[in-house]
C-alpha cells in the first residue's frame, strides 16, 4: 500500500523535476500552456485523492477486526449528513476541473489561430507510409523527416495522410493532431526557444511505425531564411513524378530537401483521398476541412 | 478453383522459431490435458457434466477457467513487449522484428479485453447472480450453454492464428484504412473480426439472459431495493452489453463488408470515412469499460460489507450511483479522439462528460470507506484485493480525469501515459476486483476454501509488480514515449522501462502464487473443506450448501429484507429456533443439452472458413448450425424432475455436515 504513496511522490517528483524532452520540458506557448492545465489540474485532483487514500489505508487498519479499542457499529449504513458529504466532495472537484477542461479546450483549440503580431508561416503536413513531408507554400520548398521553424513565429499547419490515419505530435510545442486520408486538419504552434526538438507520429501505421519520427530545429530568423536559400539551391524538385516515388512504403527515412514543390500538391493529396478526379492539379482551397 | 480457398502450407510460419515454439508449447498442454482425461477415463463424465451442462454454476466455472488459460497466453504476450521495449533502445532491434511485435500488442489487447476480463466477468455473474437471486437458474439456460461455448469458439479461433496464418497487425481496435484489405492483405484482421464476430454474439446473448434473469425472476420478496448490491451492478452491466455490443457487430459487420464484398464504409475512396469507425467502436467502447468494472464495484460491495461484519453504506446511493454510471457511459465516447480536430465546443462538452461520470465513482469509494468505518475487517485474501482496489483505482481514476481535459489529452493522447492510465484502471479495478471475487466464492463453488498464504503472496505479487510495471509508464509517457513502438532512440526511457519490465516479472510471481495456491488448496482441500457460509455472509448464496446441489436451493427463499441471509440469521438467533419447518416439493430442472458445444463447433468452422475463403465450408457451417437449431427447437424434452425425496436426502446430509 505503501506503493500507492509511492508512486503519488514519483508522479510528483517528475512533475516538479521535469524530465527532458518530455511535455513537461516545454518550448512554445502552447505545450507551456497545457503544462500549466495539466499541473492545475494535477493539483486540484491530488488535494482530494492523497487524502482519499490516506484515509481508506487508515480506516481498514484501525478498524481491523482484532483491534478491540475500535467502535463497532453494526448498524451504521446511513447517514444523510455523510451522503450530502459523499456527493459533495467529487462533485467540487469535477466543478473545479470541468471548468479547466472547457476553458482550456477553448483557448488552446489546435485549430485556433496564435495571436501574434508576426505574419505566420504555413506548413502543410503529410504523413506517409513511413515517413513526414513537410511542404512550404509560401517559401516552394519542401523537407521530409525535417521541419524547421523559425523562433517566435506561429506556424499555421495543414495536415492530411496519403494513406493510413497517423497523428502528428512534437511534445515540447504542444498539441498533436490526427492526419487523415480525404481531410485536413489544422493545427497551430510556435516554438519560443532555439533548439532542436523530436517529433513523433502517435498514431500507430504499420510496420515502419517506430521510425517514423522526425525532427524540429527552431532557428533565428536570419538561420531560417538561410535555410531556405540554401534548400532552394540543391536536391531536386517535388513534381508529380518525384511524389509518386516518395509514397512508396520506406521505412526510417534519413532527412532531405526538395528544391521546389509543384503548386497545389497538397491540395491534390487530399482530393485523392476524397476520391475525386486526381489528375486535376489545380489549386483547391485546402483551408477548409474537407468532407467536414 | 482452390478447394481450401487461401490456406496452405505456407500458413504456417514455420520459419519463426518464436512462433512455432508458443505454438509446439501450446499444443503439448493440449495433448497433455486430453491424455490425462483418457488416462481417468473422464471423457464420459466431462461430457455429461460439463460441456453438455447447462448449470449455471458450471458454466460460470468454465467461463473462469476460459479466462484464466485466457490470461496466461495474454500474459505471455505482455512480457515479450516488456522484454523488446527493455532491449530495443537506441540503435537495437531487440528481439522481435515489427511485423511479429505488432501481432504482440495486437493480440494482447483483444485477449485481454475480449477473452480474459469479458468471460471472468461473465463468469462470475453467471455462477453468483441466481445464487444472490435465490433462485434455481437463469431465465434461458441452453442459451447460457449457447454464449460460453460461442465465446470459447472466439478464443479457440484467436489462439488457431498463432499456428495458423497470422493475427492482426492493426492494433486491438482494428481502425481503417490500417485493417482495410489494401494495407492489411493478410488473414491477421480477418481472424481479428471473426473471432469478435463469434464471441459478441455470445456475450450479447448473456446479456440478455441476464437482464431477463434479474428482471423477471428473482425469489418472493426480493424487491428491486433488496437486490444485494452485485446484482445491481450485474443489471447495469448486462443493460449495457445489450445496447452496446450490437453497435461492435455492426461496425466490424461493415468492416467485414469492406473487405469481402468491396463495400466503403471506412475506405480511403469512394466516400468512405475511417472516423465513422473510430466514433463507432468506441460507442461500444466506452462502455465496454463499465460492462467490465461495474460488477468489479459489485464484488468490491459484497466483499468489504461481509469481511466487516456490517450491512453496505449508503445501498441507495449505491445503486444509484451504479446506474448514473450506466447511463453515462453511452456520453462520453468522442474522449478516445479528442485530437481528431473536432471543434472546441465537442471537446469541450466530452471533456466535461467524461469527468462527471468520474463523481458517482467518487461517491463509491466513499461508501466502500464508510462501510469499512465502524465495522471489524477481517483481512481476508478478498479484503486485501479490495483495498489494492480503493488505493489503486483512485490513481487510476485521477489520470483518467486528467486525460478527460483536451489540452491535456492533445499532449498525453497514445502515450504511454495513457497505457499506463488505463492498466491502472483495468487491472487495479477490474482484474483486482475479479481476483477478489474468485477468492471469495471460490468456497461457495467447490466447498473448501483457497489457501490464505499463498493468496495473500499473490495479492502482494500482483500489487507490488503493478506499481513496478506501470508507474515508471507514466514518466516515459510525460518524457514522450508514445505506444506500440517496437524500438526507439532516446536512451533516457530505457532505464524505466527495464523497471516495467521487472515489474512483469513479479507480476508474473503473482501469477505463479496464484497457480500454487490452487494446487496446495486442491491437495488439501480435507482440511480447507467448509459448510454453506465460511465468511459469515450476508447475501442469500451464502444459505445453501457448498458447493450448491443442482437445485441451488431446496425451497425457495422468502426473502424479507436487505442483506436477505444475514436477516434471517438474525431473526434465528433472536427465536432460538429455526423457522417452521416446509415440506420439500418435487423440483422441474433443465436437461443437459449438447446444442451449445455442438453450435461452437459450427460457429469455429464457419469462422475459420470465412478466415481462409473456403466458401463450400463455410455453407455446411452454416448448414450444420441450422440443423442444430432445427434439432433444439424439436426436441420434446426439455425438463426434468428432481424427487422430493432425493432433496430432503440431500438437505439431512448438508444439515448434518453443517451441525459438525
Amino acid at each position: 500500500m505503501r506503493y500507492g504513496l509511492l508512486a503519488v511522490v514519483l508522479i510528483g517528483a517528475a512533475t516538479l523535476g521535469g524530465c527532458t524532452e518530455g511535455v513537461l520540458d516545454p518550448k512554445g506557448p502552447i505545450a507551456l500552456a497545457e503544462r500549466q492545465i495539466l499541473l492545475n489540474s494535477l493539483g486540484i485532483m491530488l488535494a482530494i485523492v492523497v487524502p482519499t487514500i490516506l484515509a481508506t489505508l487508515a480506516v481498514g487498519y484501525w478498524f481491523r477486526a482484532s483491534n478491540r479499542r475500535a467502535a463497532y457499529l453494526p448498524d451504521f449504513e446511513y447517514s444523510g449528513r455523510l451522503e450530502l458529504l459523499v456527493w459533495s466532495i467529487p462533485a467540487m472537484t469535477v466543478l473545479l476541473v470541468g471548468g479547466v477542461a472547457w476553458v482550456g479546450s477553448h483557448d488552446l483549440d489546435p485549430g485556433k489561430p496564435i495571436s501574434s503580431t508576426v505574419t505566420p508561416i504555413t506548413v502543410q503536413v503529410v504523413s506517409l507510409d513511413w515517413k513526414w513531408l513537410f511542404i512550404y507554400p509560401e517559401q516552394g520548398i519542401a523537407s521530409v523527416n525535417k521541419l524547421v521553424v523559425p523562433v517566435g513565429t506561429p506556424i499555421s499547419f495543414e495536415l492530411t495522410s496519403s494513406s493510413v490515419m497517423n497523428s502528428f505530435h512534437v511534445p515540447q510545442l504542444g498539441s498533436q493532431i490526427y492526419t487523415m486520408s480525404g481531410m485536413a486538419t489544422r493545427l497551430h504552434l510556435q516554438a519560443d526557444h532555439l533548439g532542436t526538438y523530436p517529433g513523433l507520429s502517435t498514431m500507430f501505421s504499420g510496420d515502419g511505425f517506430a521510425d517514423m519520427h522526425f525532427t524540429v530545429d527552431a532557428v533565428t530568423d536570419d538561420g531560417f531564411a538561410q535555410w531556405v536559400r540554401q534548400t532552394r539551391e540543391t536536391g531536386s524538385a517535388l513534381d508529380k513524378q518525384a511524389y509518386a516515388d516518395l509514397v512508396k512504403p520506406s521505412k526510417a527515412v534519413a532527412p532531405f530537401t526538395y528544391r521546389a514543390v509543384a503548386s497545389g500538391l497538397f491540395g491534390s493529396i487530399v482530393n485523392a483521398g476524397m476520391g475525386t478526379q486526381e489528375s486535376s492539379l489545380s489549386i483547391c482551397s485546402t483551408s477548409q476541412r474537407a468532407e467536414r | 478453383m482452390n478447394l481450401l480457398g487461401k490456406l496452405d502450407w505456407n500458413a504456417i510460419p514455420l520459419h519463426e522459431p518464436i512462433i512455432m515454439g508458443a505454438t509446439a508449447f501450446m499444443v503439448l498442454v493440449v495433448v497433455a490435458v486430453l491424455g490425462f482425461i483418457t488416462m481417468k477415463g473422464a471423457w464420459l463424465y466431462l461430457w455429461r457434466e460439463w460441456l453438455t451442462s447447462v448449470d449455471h454454476k458450471r458454466i460460470g466455472v468454465m467461463y473462469c477457467i476460459l479466462a484464466l488459460v485466457m490470461m496466461l497466453r495474454g500474459f505471455s504476450d505482455a512480457i515479450m513487449m516488456r522484454a523488446q521495449q527493455a532491449v530495443a533502445a537506441g540503435g537495437a532491434q531487440g528481439y522481435l522484428p515489427p511485423e511479429h511485435f505488432d501481432q504482440i500488442f495486437s493480440a494482447h489487447g483483444t485477449i485481454m479485453i475480449f477473452f480474459m476480463a469479458m468471460p471472468f466477468v461473465v463468469g462470475i455473474m453467471n455462477f453468483a447472480v441466481p445464487l444472490q437471486l435465490g433462485i434455481r437458474d437463469v431465465a434461458f439456460p441452453t442459451l447460457n450453454s449457447v454464449s460460453f461455448w460461442l465465446t470459447a469458439s472466439g478464443a479457440l479461433l484467436i489462439n488457431l492464428s498463432l499456428a495458423v496464418g497470422e493475427f492482426s497487425k492493426a492494433g486491438w481496435w482494428g481502425y481503417p484504412p490500417l485493417s482495410e484489405l489494401q494495407y492489411s492483405p493478410g488473414v491477421g484482421v480477418d481472424y481479428y473480426l471473426w473471432s469478435l464476430q463469434i464471441s459478441g454474439l455470445g456475450t450479447l446473448l448473456a446479456g440478455i439472459n441476464f437482464v431477463t434473469t434479474i428482471l423477471k425472476m428473482r425469489a418472493p420478496g426480493m424487491s428491486y431495493m433488496r437486490m444485494p448490491v452485485f446484482c445491481w451492478t450485474s443489471l447495469a452491466t448486462n443493460l449495457l452489453i445489450v445496447a452496446a455490443f450490437p453497435v461492435l457487430t455492426a461496425v466490424l459487420a461493415m468492416l467485414l463488408l469492406d473487405r469481402y464484398l468491396g463495400f466503403h464504409f471506412f475506405t480511403n475512396d469512394a466516400g468512405g470515412n475511417q472516423m465513422l469507425y473510430a466514433n463507432l467502436f468506441w460507442v461500444w467502447g466506452h462502455p465496454e469499460v463499465y460492462i467490465l468494472v461495474l460488477p468489479a464495484f459489485g464484488i468490491f460491495s459484497e466483499v468489504i460489507a461481509t469481511f466487516s461484519g456490517k450491512p453496505l453504506f449508503g445501498y441507495r446511493s449505491m445503486v444509484a450511483a451504479t446506474m448514473t454510471i450506466c447511463v453515462l457511459s453511452f456520453l462520453v465516447w468522442l474522449h478516445h479522439f479528442f485530437t481528431m480536430g473536432a471543434s472546441a465546443n465537442v471537446n469541450g462538452f466530452f471533456g466535461v462528460m467524461s469527468m462527471v461520470i468520474a463523481l458517482p465513482t467518487g461517491v463509491k469509494i466513499y461508501n466502500w470507506l464508510f462501510t469499512m468505518y465502524g465495522g471489524r475487517v477481517r483481512f481476508t485474501v478478498p479484503v486485501l484485493w479490495s483495498i489494492g482496489f480503493m488505493v489503486t483505482f483512485v490513481i487510476g481514476g485521477m489520470t483518467g480525469v486528467l486525460h478527460a481535459v483536451p489540452p491535456v489529452s492533445f499532449q498525453l493522447h497514445n502515450s504511454v501515459f495513457l497505457i499506463a492510465h488505463f492498466h491502472n484502471v483495468i487491472i487495479g479495478g477490474v482484474v483486482f476486483g475479479l481476483m477478489a471475487g474468485y477468492n471469495y466464492w471460490f468456497p461457495k463453488a467447490f466447498g473448501f476454501v483457497l489457501d490464505e498464504r499463498w493468496g495473500k503472496a499473490s495479492f502482494w505479487c500482483w500489487f507490488i509488480g503493478f506499481y513496478l510495471a506501470f508507474m515508471p509508464l507514466y514518466l516515459v509517457g510525460l518524457m514522450g514515449m508514445t505506444r506500440r513502438l517496437q524500438h526507439y532512440d532516446n536512451l533516457a526511457w530505457q532505464p524505466w522501462l527495464i523497471v516495467a519490465m521487472v515489474g512483469a516479472v513479479v507480476i508474473l510471481g503473482g501469477i505463479v502464487c496464484q497457480v500454487v495456491q490452487l494446487v496446495v488448496s486442491i491437495r488439501a482441500r480435507d482440511k480447507l473443506r467448509v459448510t454453506g457460509d465460511p465468511w459469515n455472509g450476508r447475501t442469500l448464496e451464502w444459505a445453501t450448501a457448498s458447493p450448491p446441489p443442482a437445485w441451488n436451493f431446496a425451497l425457495a427463499p422468502n426473502v424479507t429484507g436487505k442483506d436477505a441471509f444475514w436477516t434471517s440469521k438474525r431473526e434465528q438467533a433472536k427465536q432460538g429456533k429455526p423457522g417452521p419447518s416446509r415440506a420439500y416439493e418435487p423440483i422441474e430442472m433443465p436437461k443437459n443439452s449438447a446444442t451449445g458445444f455442438v453450435s461452437a463447433f459450427f460457429a469455429v468452422v464457419i469462422g475459420f472458413a470465412m478466415i481462409w475463403h473456403i466458401w463450400w465450408m463455410a455453407g455446411l457451417g452454416l448448414l450444420g448450425a441450422f440443423v442444430t437449431l432445427l434439432a433444439f427447437a424439436f426436441r420434446r424434452h426439455t425438463e426434468f424432475e428432481v424427487p422430493a425425496e432425493q432433496i430432503a436426502q440431500f438437505e439431512r446430509a448438508h444439515q448434518a455436515g453443517a451441525a459438525v
